[in-house]
């Protein structure tokens, strides 16, 4: 049970929740009928982005299309596009976009323009006709993704889900596993044995400390069974990072359990914090783009860094010099939340 | 000597709100069965976790075996053993395994005290694969039991070991603390069952986070001598209003098939008695004249209180 629901969701999660923005459906109003409408039309639909939902001039049907969800983008293309553009040297489109759902909105846009200015060149290079030498100025970019070359969502996603569900194994079933042990009442008998705080909290720190590690093996597994992800790093540096992770995390779920006196209690906590470690550790949004008092909150979250060096690690192959900084805040983590929890467990109250 | 002083020991709950003891002391001889006998919430379980240095109190002092509960915490958790009246044993551990738990946490072996064990262990031993939790009442108690003693401890408290199980596995239980006592270990019992209370060498009762005397059983009884009638009739319900109105009268409870009733003068007759009853319309009338037991003892001083 404990590991076959976070590779479920080391499965299912990539699989689904994927950036990749394919298929967006698109209606293309063509009030001019001409050869370069059809051709741009024929452009957008081969780039495999859009899918042509429909194609006709009525601007109604397709805001009612957008209504009732059919279609995320609509392209008008004016009458006498053709002919303002070949003599007037310029021609005016319109795109209009669903923003319900934002990042469709903004990609499919951005797709469109792209593929737009892409159709512009096109017909300038053929209208100019090979110049005698570069009469007219130009600047070719070039795109290079490097680490990742196709920009394979997958292996963006899948280190980062990994480290996330180590954070779960180690922080939230140590401190129900405690929290259990004051509801049935056992933490008051092993209260009275002359066992030392130090004792019981390494009892308890060890077994999840291994489970925590068999997790990222079997992880680490799934991700090379079946999304054929291979770390480019060392696979020494990952557990050694995990590992001094895992005691950090292990540290926030003993110090969750100090703090409640249920199951449910404790599953409040974990539930709170456990939004803030996904939300803020850089997985789905970049920490870049967040505004300034978040990147306070996220450079306080010890998912972040790992998330951080995970990804390294799998993707880009960095050895340990490279993340040194992260190492030494992964190890304050760990030592801070472990000796917080000793100080706050106490064996008997007041 | 005395083995467990307790020196006007308060706690208060909820920032001084409610009062779980209220200024007590008493003291148990070394090598004593002790008894704490008193009704739910009278305070039992605090002054165990208070011994037991699990709490520590608002004032007053208290020793076992000579170290304090609040600075020598580490001392008395090597010699006393603890059984809490919730059952608190790994239920997800097996018999045996439990107690090879609580004989390492201690620093010893189930072997080294086997001796101790012997008699209640056995018992339980043709199920000793059996997870803890899957025991009926009566076997979790005797597995309790054994891990509280697996490191012989000098002080076994035990906090209503009795409670919920069956007449016969009760009287087992007191048997093995008779054989416990022998071996020279004090023992402090809690129970609600006040019959328990002659199987002590001494008992403290205990009611509203007071204590409301400390003697042997005897010497509570001949203190507390009560003018006790056990009246029965036909109509007991009727029986019961009309005695609590009779002139003479200090308390009448009921007692299972009699009604008991205590009297202001001291008499031996029931000649008044019957005339009243029977001036009442009450037909089938028995009047006995009876020693008081712990039962209506407990009740007497709790009145006074």
């Amino acid at each position: 049970m404990m590991f076959i629901m976070p590779i479920l969701q080391l499965i299912i999660i990539p699989l689904a929740a994927d950036y990749e923005i394919k298929h967006l459906s698109i209606s293309v109003i063509d009030q001019d009928h001409s050869t370069y409408s059809k051709r741009l039309t024929s452009k957008l639909t081969s780039s495999g982005y859009f899918r042509l939902v429909q194609y006709d001039n009525s601007y109604s049907k397709a805001l009612e299309n957008v209504g009732n969800g059919k279609t995320d983008l609509i392209l008008t293309i004016p009458a006498h596009f053709e002919r303002d553009l070949i003599k007037e040297n310029k021609a005016t489109l319109a795109l209009a976009a669903d923003a319900v759902s934002n990042t469709k909105a903004g990609l499919g846009s951005s797709f469109a323009t792209q593929i737009i200015n892409d159709f512009n060149n096109e017909i300038r290079e053929e209208w100019i006709r090979l110049p005698r030498f570069n009469d007219l100025p130009q600047i070719q970019i070039t795109n290079v993704n490097w680490y990742n070359p196709h920009i394979d969502y997958h292996l963006f996603m899948v280190p980062g889900i990994l480290a996330i569900l180590v954070t779960m194994v180690g922080s939230f079933l140590a401190s129900l596993n405690i929290v259990s042990e004051k509801e049935i009442g056992t933490i008051e008998q092993i209260n009275v044995t002359p066992i030392k705080k130090h004792e019981f909290i390494l009892g308890k720190l060890i077994p999840f400390w291994v489970l925590g590690m068999i997790s990222v093996t079997m992880g680490m597994l799934v991700a090379f069974a079946i999304f054929r992800i291979i770390p480019q790093g060392s696979y020494l540096l990952i557990y050694l990072f995990s590992g001094v992770y895992l005691l950090s995390v292990l540290g926030i779920g003993l110090l969750l359990s100090t703090f409640s006196d249920s199951q449910q209690q404790a599953t409040l906590f974990a539930f709170f914090f456990m939004m803030v470690f996904v939300l803020m550790s850089g997985l789905y949004t970049p920490i870049d783009s967040m505004p300034t008092w978040a990147k306070v909150i996220a450079y306080c979250n010890p998912p972040m860094y790992f998330v951080k060096v995970i990804r390294s690690i799998f993707i880009k192959g960095s050895g340990f010099t490279d993340m040194l900084p992260e190492f030494g805040a992964i190890v304050v983590f760990a030592i801070f939340f472990n000796l917080l929890a000793i100080l706050n467990y106490r064996k008997r109250s007041a | 000597m005395s083995s467990v002083i307790i020196e006007n020991i308060t706690k208060t709950y909820e920032k001084g709100i409610v009062k779980a003891l209220d200024n007590v002391s008493f003291e148990v001889k070394s090598g004593e069965l002790f008894g704490l006998i008193g009704a739910d919430g009278a305070g039992k379980t605090t002054l165990f976790r208070i011994l037991t240095t699990l709490l520590i109190p608002d004032s007053g002092k208290a020793t076992v075996a000579g170290f304090d509960v609040i600075k020598d915490l580490k001392q008395i958790r090597q010699i006393v053993g603890y059984m809490p009246g919730k059952f608190s044993l790994y239920q997800d551990l097996s018999i045996e395994e439990n107690l090879n738990f609580f004989a390492t946490v201690f620093g010893t072996t189930v072997e080294e005290n086997f001796e101790l064990i012997r008699d209640i262990y056995v018992q339980i031993e043709p199920f000793k694969k059996r997870l803890a939790g899957k025991l009926s009442g009566g076997m979790k108690q005797k597995l309790a039991l054994c891990c509280a003693l697996i490191h012989e401890p000098k002080v076994l408290f035990l906090d209503e070991p009795t409670t919920g199980v069956d007449p016969v596995s009760r009287k087992e239980f007191w048997e093995m603390l008779g054989r416990l006592k022998e071996r020279g270990i004090t023992i402090i019992v809690s129970t609600p069952y006040m019959d328990e209370a002659k199987l002590c060498d001494r008992i403290a009762l205990i009611q509203n986070s007071k204590i409301l005397d400390v003697d042997t059983l005897e010497g509570i009884l001949t203190k507390n001598k009560q003018n006790l009638f056990a009246v029965s009739s036909d109509n007991m319900y009727q029986l019961l209003k009309d005695l609590r109105a009779y002139t003479d009268a200090v308390s009448c409870f009921a007692f299972g098939q009699h009604h008991h009733l205590q009297v202001k003068t001291p008499t031996s007759s029931d000649e008044k008695l019957r005339a009243y009853l029977a001036h009442r319309n009450h037909t089938n009338v028995s009047i006995e004249t009876i020693n008081p037991d712990i039962e209506d003892t407990f009740i007497k001083l709790m009145q006074d209180a």
